[in-house]
């Protein structure tokens, strides 16, 4: 059971970051757009002026 | 601000590389020339639909040599552009047009709070957080369900609690707030069983777990805080999406006059104004402010203030009102009141005498919880005291207590309401209806009455002829070579049915246009003129006619009728099929009323009715137990739309009416208001069902609780199977 004491750290730990890359995706404007971004990735031509705020 | 950065930036810089620092202060100091005069320009692009548009038209616009950025979003169908100072907005849309989409000047400062949508990232923030937690707890329980003893449970239930407390003091921080506020109010909401669930199950929790008891309510705790939050949060985006609609709908009228200066006309914003300028308004322009004519003459179209169809002559001295439409020349008018202060607020005070009549109703999430949070107090106390009285061990009383308000917490209760409205409004978002108030759907399903306004509601707001067949050819041809020399509305709408019915126009020469009385001209060396009866010397009639006179012959009236708004007739018959009472209030003359109420089967109708009239006829009805929803689209028509029991207003109406309206309808048709009223009615009986399920399962789950049977296993599971039943029961609306 003593491995216990290394995987339940680690998991959370790995949850913690998947919590921290969704804040950052909010902080970011992420979500501003989600029907436009789905359509731009189809684009062939780079998206070279992405939104700034 | 500019000249603060510009010396912070020259002294740190200096120090270390005067020379390369003075050409980055340079640079900088440019690009904040430039983006500080940088127009800001928001277009709507109701049209654009696919990758190839984005492209098109971000590509279109940067290939212009004054656009310095362009940005499309698909999801608002919105475009943001970056043009050089002095662009004008209007350009803009022109150019988007070309590159073959529809686009419409937003105005960026009625706009200006749509982006930072800040209580809906704090919540989307907060459920993540609970989500997380959640997850984490729940796979540690598993391991306690499945016969963790000793040492293990106690360091599982540890680990849960050290997740748990900073989770739920982050994520629950709403409902606690709620709360606090209903106490200190000294009544009772929703979020007073919610809050003292979830802290008393953490601090029995952390009582076990500190004992080494079996059972303690973590993961129970954290799931209740996130499936509530999700209720929330779904309240909350239907409410901002019908928001940021609404105030985009608003944004589209960018509210610009032309102001007389000293060096000449320049083009400002309606709300600069000030009480005595002077204001240019073209023909087809709306009056910005309050006033009096000094100088021009013309024709008034005040159907938004009063519902009248005939056109009502300018000239000099003549007082004119805010909303209403030059129609034919140029006006100069003396502002006497402005903004606030306008005719707008003249119905103010029967808007507010109307408003204390709406805030009586109680939704039926408000009556549930009014039954429901005194139940589960009493409930939860009396097994507390029933329990310590019957063993004297404080810690299984209040472990008991604990088990029985996390089973009646109002989990489903919470999510019942917001996911049915969500679901609804989805719905009739796509038929074309935007729903603002958040009661809205409810009161429509309960509607037995509909009144109709006539202008602009039911008939579209623009004008046909209605005796072209009776005149002849001759005048016709004459006619429609007078109209077509004119941009007044009546004259158009001659010139397209003439043109219709294959008439070649007459060889009429001196073409002139009289502002305010109408155009004339000579046909074989006979003058012939068009326009008011009181130009060419005939009788007014009480219907809105153009009069043709040749040479001397007496004058023809040339009648016109308003052309009825797409699915007008269909909508009233569906209306009355479904055995509602369908009525017709307008502020136009009783002939024109009485045609219209004819052609559309309504018996009920009121003509000439004053704004009073109106308000004071739906509350009479109200007392009589009716349930009113008023369709209206002008001024006039605030007082009652308020006053009715749930309101539905046309995107063209007047600002002031869709403000006081529940209920925008986007589109140009009448048509998808009885299915909305069916869609309500079937949101409202989901809305009962789920009220039902919750019930149900509070009925078996709570005697269990009671008699100290719960475990948190069992809790845990009711809890989410009811929320997932009634979320999937609303979903059945869409």
């Amino acid at each position: 059971m003593e491995v216990l004491s290394f995987l339940i750290p680690i998991s959370i730990f790995l949850g913690i970051i998947g919590l921290a890359g969704f804040i950052w995706t909010l902080r970011t404007n992420q979500y501003d757009d989600p029907e436009g971004d789905a359509r731009r990735i189809l684009s062939d031509t780079y998206d070279d002026h992405p939104a700034e705020d | 601000m500019a000249s603060t950065d510009f010396d912070t930036e020259f002294e740190t810089g200096a120090a270390a590389c005067p020379g390369c620092s003075m050409a980055s202060v340079a640079a900088q100091r440019a690009r904040q020339q430039a983006g500080a005069e940088d127009e800001t320009i928001l277009v709507s692009l109701p049209t654009i639909h696919c990758a190839a548009c984005i492209n098109t038209v971000e590509q279109g616009l940067l290939a212009l040599p004054h656009v310095r950025d362009a940005r499309v979003n698909l999801t608002r169908k919105r475009a943001t552009v970056h043009a050089a100072p002095g662009t004008d907005p209007a350009d803009i849309a022109a150019d988007v047009e070309r590159l073959g989409y529809e686009a419409h000047v937003l105005d960026s400062a009625t706009l200006s709070g749509d982006a930072a949508d800040r209580a809906g990232r704090d919540l989307l923030m907060r459920l993540a957080v609970a989500g997380f937690a959640s997850m984490n707890v729940m796979l540690l329980s598993v391991a306690v369900w499945s016969g963790a003893e000793g040492a293990t449970r106690d360091l599982f239930h540890w680990i849960s609690a050290a997740i748990v407390m900073p989770a739920v003091a982050f994520s629950a921080q709403p409902f606690f707030r709620n709360a606090w506020t209903a106490l200190r109010a000294r009544h009772l909401n929703m979020d007073v069983p919610i809050s003292l669930a979830i802290l008393l199950a953490l601090v029995t929790s952390l009582w076990e777990t500190s004992l080494s008891g079996e059972h303690a309510y973590f993961d129970a705790a954290i799931a209740l805080t996130f499936f509530l939050l999700t209720g929330r949060y779904l309240d909350h985006r239907t409410r901002s999406v019908a928001r940021s609609a609404a105030r985009e709908l608003a944004a589209l009228e960018v509210p610009k006059a032309w102001r007389i200066g000293a060096e000449g006309d320049e083009k400002v914003d309606a709300g600069t104004l000030a009480v005595g300028d002077l204001v240019r308004v073209h023909p087809g322009a709306r009056m910005p402010v309050d006033g009096d004519i000094t100088d021009g003459t013309s024709e008034l179209d005040r159907s938004l203030l009063t519902g009248e169809t005939v056109p009502v002559r300018a000239e000099p001295g003549r007082a004119v009102s805010a909303g209403e439409v030059n129609l034919t020349g140029p006006l100069v008018i003396r502002a006497t009141a402005v903004g606030r202060d306008t005719s707008l607020h003249r119905m103010a005070d029967l808007v507010a005498v109307a408003e204390s009549g709406r805030s009586r109703y109680t939704s039926l999430a408000d009556k549930a919880a009014k039954l429901y949070a005194p139940g589960v107090h009493v409930l939860s106390a009396l097994a507390f005291v029933g329990w310590l009285a019957y063993t004297g061990d404080l810690r299984v009383a209040l472990n008991i207590a604990a088990a029985v308000l996390i089973i009646t917490c109002p989990c489903a209760l919470g999510l019942a309401v917001p996911a049915v409205t969500t679901a609804a409004s989805g719905r009739l978002f796509r038929h074309g209806l935007l729903i603002k108030n958040a009661t809205a759907l409810e009161r429509l399903a309960q509607v037995d009455t509909v009144v109709f306004d006539k202008t602009g509601t039911l008939t579209a707001g623009t004008p046909v002829p209605t005796n072209l067949a009776d005149m002849p050819p001759r005048d016709l041809q004459i006619a429609l070579a007078l109209a077509s020399g004119s941009a007044h509305p009546l004259s158009k709408a001659l010139t397209q049915a003439a043109r219709a019915a294959g008439v070649v126009p007459a060889d009429v020469t001196d073409i002139t246009e009289v502002p305010g009385h109408g155009t004339q001209g000579t046909w074989q060396g006979h003058p012939v003129r068009l326009g008011r009866a009181a130009w060419l010397g005939a009788e007014p009639l009480d219907q809105t006619a153009a009069w043709l006179r040749v040479g001397d012959e007496a004058a023809h009236p040339i009648l016109f009728t308003d052309r009825l708004r797409d699915g007008a007739a269909e909508t009233v018959a569906a209306l009355e099929k479904r055995g509602m009472r369908v009525i017709l209030m307008s502020g136009d003359s009783p002939r024109a009323v009485q045609s219209l109420a004819g052609s559309l089967g309504i018996d009920d109708w009121t003509a000439e009715a004053l704004p009073a009239d109106k308000a004071a006829r739906i509350e009479a009805l109200s007392a009589e137990g009716a349930k009113v929803l008023m369709v209206g689209d002008g001024l006039n028509d605030t007082a009652a739309l308020t006053a009715a029991h749930v309101s539905i207003s046309p995107a063209s109406a007047l600002d002031a009416a869709r403000v006081a309206s529940d209920i925008v309808l986007l589109g140009a048709t009448l048509s998808p208001l009885p299915e909305a009223i069916s869609t309500a009615g079937r949101s409202l009986r989901r809305i009962r069902e789920n009220f039902t399920v919750a019930t149900w399962y509070n009925i078996i789950a709570v005697p269990l609780a009671v008699a100290g049977l719960c475990s948190p296993l069992i809790a845990a599971l009711a809890m989410s199977a009811s929320s997932i039943t009634v979320s999937l029961n609303a979903l059945r609306v869409r």
